[in-house]
């Protein structure tokens, strides 16, 4: 029985016929379908999250000049706060509310009466202590429930404190995932932020940085390089970002997306409105980050910058790669899992053939069929009542409206650097290799069997289910408490974090329950967790 | 303790039914609660001679938790205590939550004393969402009565409401105890609620006739039985309330398909 055959075999024939077109074993025949973004069946323990989670904690939550409000109990804000380990500095005027959490604590009278009294007197609270010059709502579920007008609200207060406040009607409940969050965001972004603002923006080369959202400072080391090549950033969507640059975001010249899943609906958008190209990139892996700037010159063109980016890489590289070498040493014929959120389990395998890991399994929480099997499946995907109930912006075009790029070199660059175009998970995996949608605990475990990883990429739901089985996890959503990860550096500190953890004797001297035999674990004293799991 | 909840389509008379009722049964010496579960807050103000009353939401919105029985709680015409729900302003949060709310936190300030004979809970229009079904849920109203009329759209009502009851009755025990019949002069009327109540597997417990008395009353802030006890209506509904008292007939409603509620209603000429 194949290893597919094998995990299937266990379920009923519901859940066997909800889960069997979520798990593919690589052919390299190019055409591999694979289904995903539907909903979670009832009863597995799914790893995923929810719209508010997408839309509050993974699009909103990192942007520094902005308060963002839960309107909602307190549950919902207090734990997406902080857990992403998205960084931020504060700006010019010393503005940060990153490390802040802001909710409205519904009580039981704000659910029967209505809450909306309570999220104006939160936003009269917040406008007297911070004097915010942007407030973004976000709504849980209750809110949806009972129907508070959070986009009433929101209006009242842009005309009582002259403030931009954009509401958002992103209740967990809504969709199958947090996907769902990211679509209403880069909505509200798109309607009410980009294109505000008209001022002067000077510099070469200009790019904004889409999808990035500094879990670590990964954003810090893209833009550190980005900017030494000679790149103007103008705006992050959203890590350390500000709404401030967002709203002067179509001024850049291309948008460069990294997470595709969360953000690629604000490329698409722009693309329309504003005529900005944008460039799927991938600063996760030296090899990927040279291979990305590389791309960037090309868009760009000119001798001049070609150069300056070949002498940037090779500077970087000469700075690491000893290091580099040492650790592919210690680390080279290592078996990785991945199981991340929409685009890191693509990003993350350029990284470890870096260090000559190969990876044997890579699966999305709630990524769509085009971050699995590229683009050109976007006009084939079945919209189902749950895709329909999330707002599809289609945007006019606007009269700033311009095309950096002649028509002719637009295809061109299409062609040879993939502009405008994703080519998704599955065509850049081994053959023999699995790819699973939507992975649960269950099929975690029997893939850790079956295959045995050395090295398990998740997030904190299942990272101390996988070590108990005594393997190595280590958290991609939040990088438990390291990083960057990205770019030149970052690539040594993820290097240098695989090697203690695989080097650690723990692993040996960990007797799952399962094993028979030995000593029984420690009873009850599991580490408490930190870190969120959304992105 | 008999806990009893009344339903019916709004408009149709359910608060003047309960509380005229309530006054027949409390001239016959019982002890009696009424919770009025309607956003409205109007379900005891025969009984209370006015709209005096603070509801149990706005205080536990105003006090906190902090709150006592006595200050929710009045006493009216028979010594009937009156409590109301109360809830949001129309179009705003969520009046069903807040029934539940309400009646959760009446049971831990102990309103439900062991020398009740009665608890109505007067419920307002259509079962909507599940708050407005808590009167039935986990073992609260044992027993339910429909007001309604031979009015199409008072029958479809109480056929829906009936569904409610069914889905209930097999978890919390709920059970129809009859459908009151407040008239509106439709023809045929009494023939037509009393075939309907059959099919439902119930029956029409009582015909309350037409008669200006009981706006005279209402207008007055009184139940008929107070405000012209000599009166022929106030005969009627001492008449309801013995018949309530002495009910034995506790049934699961098996509602009606939508084609035999209509064909019903075309039987008896009013389609």
């Amino acid at each position: 029985m194949d290893v597919k055959t094998r995990i299937l075999s266990r379920y009923k024939a519901k859940v066997f016929k909800g889960r069997k077109d979520h798990i593919l074993e690589v052919d390299g025949s190019g055409g591999q379908q694979i289904a995903a973004n539907t909903r979670a069946i009832p009863g597995i323990m799914t790893n995923r999250g929810c719209c508010y989670a997408g839309c509050k904690g993974v699009v909103l939550g990192p942007l520094k000049d902005t308060v963002v409000l839960t309107h909602g109990p307190i549950g919902c804000g207090f734990y997406s706060w902080g857990t992403r380990r998205n960084k931020a500095r504060a700006g010019e005027g010393g503005e940060n509310y990153v490390q802040y959490c802001f909710s409205t604590d519904m009580q039981e009278p704000d659910i029967v009466f209505g809450g909306d009294k309570k999220l104006r007197r939160a936003i009269e609270e917040a406008c007297a202590i911070f004097r915010p010059r942007r407030i973004m709502i976000c709504s849980t579920c209750p809110v949806g429930l009972i129907g508070d007008d959070i986009h009433a609200v929101a209006a009242w207060a842009e005309r009582e404190f002259g403030i931009t406040c954009v509401a958002f009607s992103c209740e967990g409940y809504k969709g199958v995932s947090q996907s769902a969050g990211h679509h209403i965001a880069n909505n509200g972004l798109m309607k009410r932020v980009i294109g505000t603002d008209d001022g002067e923006v000077g510099g070469r080369y200009r790019v904004n940085l889409l999808g990035e959202y500094n879990i670590g400072g990964d954003g810090w080391e893209t833009e550190r390089i980005l900017r030494k090549v000679g790149y103007t950033v103008v705006s992050v969507f959203t890590g350390d970002g500000a709404l401030a640059d967002i709203a002067r975001s179509h001024k850049a010249d291309l948008n460069l997306v990294q997470c595709h899943r969360s953000i690629n609906y604000v490329a698409g958008m722009m693309k329309d409105a504003f005529g900005t190209d944008w460039l799927k990139v991938n600063f996760i892996g030296l090899g990927a980050t040279a291979a990305t700037l590389r791309s960037i010159a090309e868009y760009f063109g000119g001798d001049e910058l070609r150069e300056r980016t070949e002498e940037v890489i090779e500077e970087e590289m000469a700075a690491v790669s000893g290091d580099v070498a040492y650790y592919r040493g210690r680390l080279e014929g290592r078996r990785a899992a991945l199981f991340v959120g929409g685009s890191r389990s693509h990003h993350y395998q350029d990284l470890l053939g870096d260090f000559g890991v190969s990876t044997v399994l890579a699966g999305y929480e709630f990524a769509h069929r085009d971050d699995y099997e590229g683009r050109r499946v976007i006009p084939d995907i079945r919209e189902d009542a749950d895709s329909k109930n999330i707002e599809s912006l289609v945007v006019e075009r606007d009269l700033r409206y311009r095309a950096f790029l002649t028509p002719e070199r637009a295809r061109e660059l299409r062609e040879r650097i993939g502009l405008g175009d994703y080519g998704g998970l599955i065509r850049d995996m081994p053959d023999g290799s699995y790819v699973v949608d939507d992975l649960n605990h269950y099929e975690t475990e029997a893939f850790i069997e079956l295959l045995k990883p050395d090295i398990f990429f998740s997030g904190i739901k299942d990272k101390y289910v996988i070590q108990k089985a005594g393997v190595l996890a280590r958290q991609l959503h939040s990088y438990d408490y390291s990083g960057p990860y990205a770019g030149f550096r970052g690539s040594l500190v993820f290097g240098r974090d695989l090697t203690m953890g695989l080097y650690a004797p723990a692993w040996g001297l960990v007797s799952p329950p399962w094993a028979g035999g030995g000593a029984a674990p420690a009873g009850g004293a599991e580490a408490p967790g930190e870190g969120g799991s959304d992105a | 303790m008999r806990q009893v909840a009344i339903y019916g389509k709004g408009g149709i008379g359910k608060s003047t039914t309960t509380q005229n009722l309530n006054a027949g049964l409390g001239e016959m010496g019982k002890k009696i609660m009424i919770v009025g579960c309607d956003p409205k807050a109007d379900s005891t103000r025969l009984i209370l001679g006015g709209l005096a009353q603070e509801t149990v939401l706005d205080t536990l919105r105003e006090e906190g938790e902090d709150i006592d029985l006595d200050q929710v709680l009045r006493e009216g015409f028979f010594s009937i205590r009156c409590v109301e729900s109360g809830g949001p302003e129309p179009g705003v949060g969520c009046a069903g939550r807040g029934i539940i709310t309400s009646i959760g936190l009446l049971e831990r300030l102990g309103a439900y004393t062991e020398d009740l004979d009665y608890v109505f809970y007067d419920v307002l229009g259509d079962v909507v969402c599940g708050g407005f079904a808590m009167p039935i849920r986990e073992g609260k109203a044992q027993e339910i009565y429909i007001v309604c009329s031979g009015e199409m759209m008072a029958l479809y009502a109480a056929n829906n409401i009936s569904k409610g009851i069914r889905k209930y009755a097999n978890t919390g025990g709920v059970r129809l105890g009859g459908l009151i019949c407040n008239s509106r002069n439709v023809d045929g009327e009494a023939e037509l609620v009393s075939s309907v109540a059959k099919e439902l597997g119930t029956q029409m417990i009582y015909f309350v006739p037409r008669d200006n008395m009981v706006q005279r009353a209402e207008i007055h802030k009184q139940t008929v039985i107070q405000f012209d006890p000599e009166s022929s209506q106030a005969a009627e509904y001492r008449n309801l309330a013995r018949k309530i008292d002495a009910n034995d007939m506790f049934v699961v409603p098996k509602p009606l398909s939508q084609e035999r509620l209509e064909s019903l209603l075309m039987e008896h000429g009013i389609l």
